[in-house]
């Protein structure tokens, strides 16, 4: 159904059913810390699946090859690689075990067999240890041979007595089962200071970005002890802080333009062909504000979560806590498009700020085709917006609605006033239940939802 | 200013009654009221910030512009001076507005009068606790809140927890943030019983676990049976060109 070239179909609202295909995680109510997944991203090519978790543990899986003998369903995705990316530290001062939070996982294009991505933990450390960030390379690769006959270590791979050793041979070759290894092969540390939100790789496949509160540092993949810094937004007086970076993400087609957003509902392009630090913007993105809903939580909820190009990069699109807005690059004063995800939250906002919900860091995402938004909510929903029939949809990534390819129905929350029978009411909301990270594969309908520490995939309806 | 929707300001010439909900004047009373949670509730989270398990200076920096916005707006009302000379003569207590006032408030937008006790009726906070008041003195209105010069004492505790946080999260050494535990009243440790959903998912008090030290978490695999494995790696990538 896919069309060539990337995901032609429309999706979202009604003109697509959304089925659930698989669920991964445990299923106990108990949910551990270090099990929470923080983050999850297709590969290029939407055969790979990454998820980072709180532990500092990733999970990549695999799509399997389509079933011939089941020509409509597609194919499952399936464990391929687990490996510990960040590792758990101990907070002396708090006594405390600490775990390593995987904040981003970034693909690298495919250029050979094997597949590389970035990951990063964020955590700001102040105490003892001294700053602990990193981001790290790591490559996956497969292995279905090995090799036998080594000259220096036996069979068992215990070390020779080199005296022992009076003739050479060449190690022959033989056939394993397949092993899936992750190593890491670069550890790129010590530039961040503060609580890393964001990586994005260039699309000159050489370069990438990292943010953190108040800098954003240019790396190149081979090099990793030192880091260009492009953005700098520190004052010279921290108490004359007022505003800080929130994302950044790299033009997906122009290799020196990135943009950045900030805690004040702003987002800046920048150009590095025109200064080697872009403390100047190129164009500066705002929408003015609304008097008429001014209050104390303004500020807070235009604070913008997440940032994304739009596959084609001629738009971006900017989560906020109430709304996401797509943004044309060539008009700077307003949005093109608001689309708003739970507006019957605000005026709960009093209590969402008690409770620090406000402070949530939703993600969003486009579809392939680019047709298409999707971000998270409260409650295990989350929200899809068709920007060609305007239409959007509420939908729940819950076990209930687990049976395989079964049709997920569209959820509605009653804003107030008398609800009807199927509408759920704004104070049964679950709000430990939130939806912050979601992915769409990058050519076709099948979308990944991370639900607490469970994993949903979703795909269309195949008829 | 609008706290809520649809919860409108009163007029700014009629005078502000802090006291009590009296007949005819509903919303104004409500209103200050609620914007004086707000301000406590926040100066509380921010003196709670260092003690989250992972600070986050984005949250710290909105949480501080709430607060400067609020007293923006009372510094226009007047009221921000108004608060000292009433709050020199009383128990700090009564400055303390319980939060669930300040939600309980929206709800009852429609028209009710929400109660007004500040003095007791307040499940939610300890007694004898004293939230670091607005600044005692009293200031210009144009004077900055984040004036950096000269000593912090005489602007109150308001200011100086501010500065402190900032400057906590900047610091990178132990001496500092000992300083900062010197500093903070052990009182705001019961908090910790109450605000449980601001402060990180920890079991153990943040005062309790300053001089314990338990054994470290497990080691990870041998990183040099890694490199061992990486060696081999590449022979074996030479030899079959992988």
């Amino acid at each position: 159904m896919a069309g060539p070239g990337g995901g032609g179909c429309p999706a979202g609202g009604h003109d697509l059913q959304w089925c659930f295909s698989q669920v991964k995680g445990a299923v106990d109510e108990d949910v551990a810390e270090a099990d929470i997944i923080s983050t999850v991203e297709f590969s290029y090519s939407g055969d790979l699946l990454a998820t980072g978790d709180k532990g500092g543990r990733v999970v990549i899986f695999q799509r399997e090859q389509e079933n011939k003998s089941r020509p409509h369903a597609r194919g499952e995705y399936n464990v391929y690689s687990t490996f510990q990316s960040h590792e758990p530290e101990f907070d002396y001062l708090k006594s405390l075990e600490i775990e390593e939070k995987i904040n981003k996982i970034r693909w690298l294009p495919q250029q050979n067999a094997a597949h590389f991505l970035l990951s990063t933990n964020g955590r700001f450390c102040f105490k003892l240890r001294g700053q602990d960030k990193t981001i790290k390379l790591w490559k996956i690769s497969e292995r279905d041979k090995r090799a036998e006959g080594y000259n220096l270590k036996d069979e068992d791979g215990r070390l020779r007595d080199p005296f022992r050793i009076t003739a050479l041979r060449v190690p022959i070759l033989k056939p394993m089962d397949l092993m899936v290894e992750a190593s890491p092969r670069r550890i790129f540390a010590n530039a961040h200071t503060y609580h890393i939100n964001s990586i994005s790789v260039n699309s000159d496949h050489e370069t990438y970005l990292s943010a953190d509160d108040l800098r954003i540092n240019l790396w190149h993949l081979e090099i990793t002890d030192r880091s260009f810094n492009i953005v700098d937004i520190k004052p010279v007086n921290m108490e004359e802080l007022t505003e800080v970076i929130t994302a950044a993400e790299f033009h997906p087609l122009q290799c020196n333009v990135f943009v950045y957003s900030s805690s004040k509902g702003t987002i800046r392009l920048c150009d590095m062909r025109s200064s080697a630090l872009c403390d100047r913007h190129s164009k500066f993105f705002e929408e003015p504000e609304d008097p008429s809903s001014r209050s104390f939580f303004s500020e807070i909820i235009s604070s913008i979560s997440d940032v994304k190009f739009s596959h084609s990069g001629r738009y971006m699109m900017t989560r906020d806590y109430l709304s996401v807005k797509v943004w044309d690059l060539n008009m700077e004063s307003r949005p093109v498009e608001t689309h708003q995800v739970h507006e019957y939250l605000r005026s709960k906002l009093c209590s969402l700020y008690e409770n620090d919900c406000i402070f949530d860091k939703f993600e969003c995402c486009w579809s392939g085709s680019d047709s298409a938004i999707m971000t998270g909510s409260y409650n295990n929903f989350f929200r899809m917006f068709d920007r060609n029939t305007r239409r959007d949809v509420t939908l729940e990534a819950s076990r209930e609605n687990s049976k395989p390819r079964a049709c997920l129905k569209p959820r509605k929350v009653c804003a107030g006033g008398k609800r009807r029978k199927d509408e759920m009411s704004v104070d049964s909301l679950d709000f430990n239940k939130k939806i912050l990270h979601t992915a769409w594969h990058p050519a076709e309908n099948v979308i990944a939802v991370a639900a607490t520490n469970n994993l949903y995939i979703f795909q269309d309806k195949v008829n | 200013m609008m706290f809520a929707r649809g919860l409108k300001r009163k007029s700014a010439e009629e005078p502000e009654d802090v006291e009590g909900c009296s007949a005819g004047a509903q919303a104004m009373p409500s209103y200050s009221l609620q914007r004086q949670s707000l301000l406590d509730m926040s100066l509380v989270k921010l003196q709670l910030c260092h003690m989250l398990v992972e600070p986050n200076l984005c949250r710290s920096v909105l949480i501080a512009n709430t607060v400067r916005q609020i007293q923006e707006e009372m510094t226009r009302d007047g009221t921000w001076r108004a608060v000292a000379p009433q709050a020199a003569g009383r128990a700090p207590l009564d400055r303390l507005v319980a939060t669930d006032i300040l939600c309980r408030s929206v709800r009852e937008q429609e028209g009710e009068c929400p109660a007004p006790d500040m003095g007791d009726g307040q499940p939610d906070l300890v007694p004898g606790l004293a939230v670091a008041p607005a600044a005692q003195a009293p200031r210009s209105p144009q004077s900055s809140l984040w004036e950096g010069d000269s000593s912090r004492e005489s602007r109150g505790g308001f200011q100086k927890s501010l500065d402190q946080i900032f400057e906590t999260l900047e610091s990178k050494t132990s001496g500092s943030v000992e300083e900062l535990f010197a500093d903070v009243d052990s009182s705001y440790y019961d908090l910790d019983a109450v605000l449980t959903g601001m402060v990180g998912s920890t079991s153990s008090g943040p005062g309790s676990g300053l001089q314990a030290f338990a054994s470290a978490a497990t080691s990870p695999p041998s990183s040099s049976c890694r490199s061992d494995l990486g060696e081999l790696d590449h022979a074996v990538e030479i030899l079959v060109e992988t």
